[in-house]
């Protein structure tokens, strides 16, 4: 493969927009199936083959199938997008094999969409809308991207390419201006420029803390040293959250080349990207990417004849969340157990390998090319006066549209549940939304209206943190989910720091005992107390940021805190021990609960009510989600 | 606690506490006695030739290199499947890393197993969205149907329990994870069907 220089990235991209232009006799049309991780885990690869096997079957040449990452839309997975020839492309959902030969059949061949099975119609990236394309046969009634309310809020920064771009081709990426903001940075800006630069969007950390970038880079650049270093947290350790995963397996570029960027930035020749042992389809097409982008020379000794030199290289975790926290991190890296370490001395002064480093998180890396070619201006256009551009949330948890999305900071987090994630499903209350994962609280109904704004959040005892949103209803228990959430924090502690090793230990044993119905009110100060010793007197962001979904709920819930403690009952019927479920005269005797139970604690004859024996009962709560005629209650 | 509350089996001491390798020899270890050491697993620390020799192999790629500690114990753990005192010490000498630390290592991260595990993995997400979902409700059902704790391995060696904090899925939650199929919104009711696909 030969190196490139400057020129050919202008030569690749023609190449590739040409080549992938549908036009008339030569490709008629293009089918993407989307296949993430997500995606594939819901069948996407067999309708790959199902697809590829109409293809073959039916002989024609003009018709090409390829495979995209995730297209942000995860409870709808498998999707497949077919574009044809002068019409707007129409988006299918949850495609199965049969699904997929219909559609082939039908619209491919035959030209008319499949209505039933199509959601969308034309891409959400507005600047790919082609000129005069026509709506396909029976695509009338399909909704434009703009109109579902799921794309229409959207803003599409990191996520650009979604959709759009094979993660294992390089030139698709660079078709899509991949390497081009590097080119320019090596070329025609100084380091201190590429700084200023940065600094101008005023884009922040989006690991969780929310620091500064340029002001991160700018410390580094200033420290003198032969060797420095770019690291890359992909160690995206919070549960809820997975749009770190998206962005390494769908636009693995776009982090590569925001950690180039910022080697120029602060004079380093080498980095690494941490990424964790969960995502191993992560690992493998960073891997790939690196190896193509070394062959262009995009990585390694002087990239595009500039004369500078960049390698990276991927370094899997081994399953601690504590290693997302820098200097545990770096230690991590270094081989040992990853513990963090006292701050000062910072990492811009003493880093990996007591080196001068720059550690920044995926989402914040994949801005940095956008940022550099279209302007550091560019990107504060949107956004709040401290908080600029884009934040990518994943939006899982009771709530109808589940996925990944992109909105400008400021936005009101109502608009994100309501409008993009379509409600509350089932036709149950909302009743709160969890923000910033273990490090995060629970944000109530009344404050919905705040703005997407790190320091508007963290006024309300949550924070932005990575960008897990995840929306409870009034089905699951506040104390629960705090004690959930102590339960993460206290496993994953490190030890060092005694009070978050022993303080987290003291909390969950406390909540344990509420959520059994043993808890005192003494118990909800003792927390409080404790949560602030914690805080105060741990090193690192975990410990300093563990005590928070119990401080958050026990500021908006202490209710039901209360309704445990006083009148033994949760309110929400999730506590097991506050709990006995018992079968009503609705049953039907149709012996579905009788068969999942588990302790075959459930008796009765058919077409007569069932009798569930409460000695025997561990209140696994089978039988009440198996049961179609909700006949079994709690109390 | 529920069986929520315990986390991947691989956890060790409630203080992680580096234990020196005679105190671990007087004492005991700590991380095989949970999960399929109480069962008769005599002989399995015997390894063939080949086995040490890829490990050997796997000791020589990464010597000398700074920092290479865990991703040679991810290899090693890859192609033998778990990561015993014997197979430490062979690491420790080939590497010339304290043994303390090569257990400190192994015993820090989830990833990491002391003990061999079963045929087929499940791993039950723990995540958020999972456990709202009704993830741990999955899990008990798991262990009644298993007869097994999180962690623990079968003694026909036919299944390991696992939980894990988050696979990154959440828009499919609750999700299992058997092996390398990734079964989405499982349902209480197809948990019997799914186990028994597994042999």
């Amino acid at each position: 493969m030969p190196r490139l220089k400057v020129e050919d990235l202008y030569r690749i991209k023609g190449e590739v927009l040409r080549a992938s232009a549908l036009e008339a006799g030569k490709r008629s049309a293009r089918i993407t199936v989307h296949m993430g991780t997500c995606g594939i885990s819901c069948g996407a690869e067999k309708v790959l083959k199902t697809l590829k096997g109409a293809l073959e079957e039916c002989g024609r040449k003009d018709i090409f199938i390829t495979s995209s990452g995730c297209a942000g839309m995860c409870k709808k997975e498998p999707l497949v997008t077919i574009e044809k020839l002068g019409e707007e492309p129409i988006r299918y959902e949850e495609v199965d094999e049969k699904k997929a030969a219909q559609i082939f059949e039908q619209h491919v061949l035959g030209g008319e969409v499949v209505k039933d099975l199509a959601f969308a119609k034309g891409w959400e990236q507005k600047e790919l809308a082609l000129e005069g394309a026509k709506t396909a046969a029976g695509g009338e009634e399909v909704p434009a991207s703009a109109k579902v309310p799921f794309f229409g809020v959207q803003e599409l920064r990191v996520m650009r390419n979604r959709g759009i771009i094979n993660a294992e081709k390089i030139d698709e990426a660079i078709a899509r201006d991949a390497y081009f903001g590097a080119a320019k940075v090596l070329f025609q800006m100084s380091p201190a420029e590429v700084v200023q630069e940065v600094k101008a969007s005023g884009i922040r950390g989006r690991g969780g803390a929310g620091f500064p970038t340029g002001m991160k880079w700018e410390f580094c650049s200033r420290t003198k040293s032969d060797v420095k270093y770019v690291l890359c947290n992909a160690d995206e350790g919070d549960p809820g959250a997975y749009m770190d995963r998206s962005v390494l397996e769908s636009d693995p570029h776009s982090v590569l080349e925001g950690m180039l960027i910022g080697a120029k930035a602060i004079g380093s020749n080498m980095g690494y990207i941490y990424c964790r042992a969960e995502y191993p389809l992560a690992v493998k097409v960073l891997n790939i990417a690196i190896d193509q982008a070394r062959d262009y020379g995009l990585l390694g000794k002087d990239i595009l004849g500039s004369g500078f030199d960049f390698d990276i290289e991927v370094y899997r975790g081994a399953g601690a969340f504590v290693c997302g926290e820098e200097t545990a991190l770096m230690t991590s890296l270094e081989g040992k157990r990853g513990m963090p370490r006292p701050r000062p001395p910072f990492p811009a002064i003493s880093g990996l390998w007591k080196k001068p480093t720059v550690l920044n998180n995926v989402e914040t890396l994949a801005n940095i090319p956008q940022i550099i070619l279209q302007g550091g201006k560019w990107y504060a256009g949107i956004g709040t006066q401290r908080s600029k551009g884009t934040k990518v949330f994943a939006l899982t948890g009771d709530v109808n549209n589940v996925g990944l999305v992109e909105v400008p900071m400021g936005l009101p987090i109502r608009s994100i549940v309501e409008d993009v994630g379509g409600g509350i499903p089932k036709g149950r209350k909302f009743k709160a939304v969890q923000l910033g994962g273990p490090s995060g609280g629970c944000v109530p109904a009344e404050h919905l209206d705040a703005p997407v704004d790190y320091e508007a959040i963290m006024q309300l005892g949550a924070i932005v943190g990575s960008g897990g949103m995840i929306v409870i209803d009034d089905t699951k228990c506040i104390v629960d989910v705090a004690r959930f959430f102590m339960d993460f924090c206290q496993d994953e502690s490190c030890g060092k720091c005694p009070p978050c090793r022993v303080g987290t230990r003291k909390m969950l044993e406390t909540l344990t005992k509420i959520c059994a119905g043993n808890g005192k009110l003494s118990d909800i100060d003792n927390l409080q107390r404790w949560a602030t010793s914690i805080k105060n007197a741990s090193l690192c962001g975990l410990g300093q940021t563990a005590p928070n979904p119990v401080l958050s709920t026990i500021r908006y819930f202490r209710a039901e805190y209360e309704a445990h403690i006083k009148e033994h009952r949760c309110p929400a019927g999730v506590c097991k021990a506050l709990i006995t479920y018992s079968i009503i005269d609705d049953c039907t005797g149709c012996g579905v609960c009788l068969r999942v139970c588990p302790q075959e604690a459930i008796t009765g004859e058919k077409k007569e009510r069932h009798v569930i024996d409460q000695a025997k009962c561990v209140k696994c709560g089978a039988c009440r989600s198996v049961c179609k005629f909700d006949a079994v209650a709690v109390a | 606690m529920t069986a929520a509350g315990s986390c991947a089996c691989f956890r060790v001491l409630p203080v992680r506490a580096v234990m020196s390798v005679n105190q671990i020899k007087k004492e005991g270890d700590p991380v095989s006695q949970r999960g399929a050491s109480q069962q008769d697993l005599a002989g399995v620390e015997e390894f063939t030739a080949e086995q040490l020799a890829k490990v050997d192999a796997i000791v020589a790629k990464y010597k000398g290199k700074p920092g290479s500690l865990i991703p040679a114990l991810e290899d090693i753990q890859e192609a033998i499947g778990f990561l015993p005192k014997e197979l430490q010490k062979r690491v420790a000498l080939g590497l010339r890393v304290p043994l303390s630390e090569v257990y400190g290592v192994v015993t820090f991260y989830h990833f990491f197993t002391m003990v061999p595990r079963g045929r087929n993995i499940i791993r039950v997400c723990l995540g958020t969205a999972c456990y709202v979902g009704g993830g741990a409700q999955i899990l008990d059902l798991m262990v009644g149907n298993l007869k097994l704790q999180p962690g623990a391995t079968s003694p026909d060696r036919r299944f390991t329990l696992e939980t894990v904090r988050c696979l990154g899925c959440c828009g499919l939650a609750p999700v299992v994870v058997i092996n390398e199929d990734t079964h989405r919104q499982v349902k209480v009711g197809r948990i019997t069907k799914i186990l028994e696909s597994y042999e």
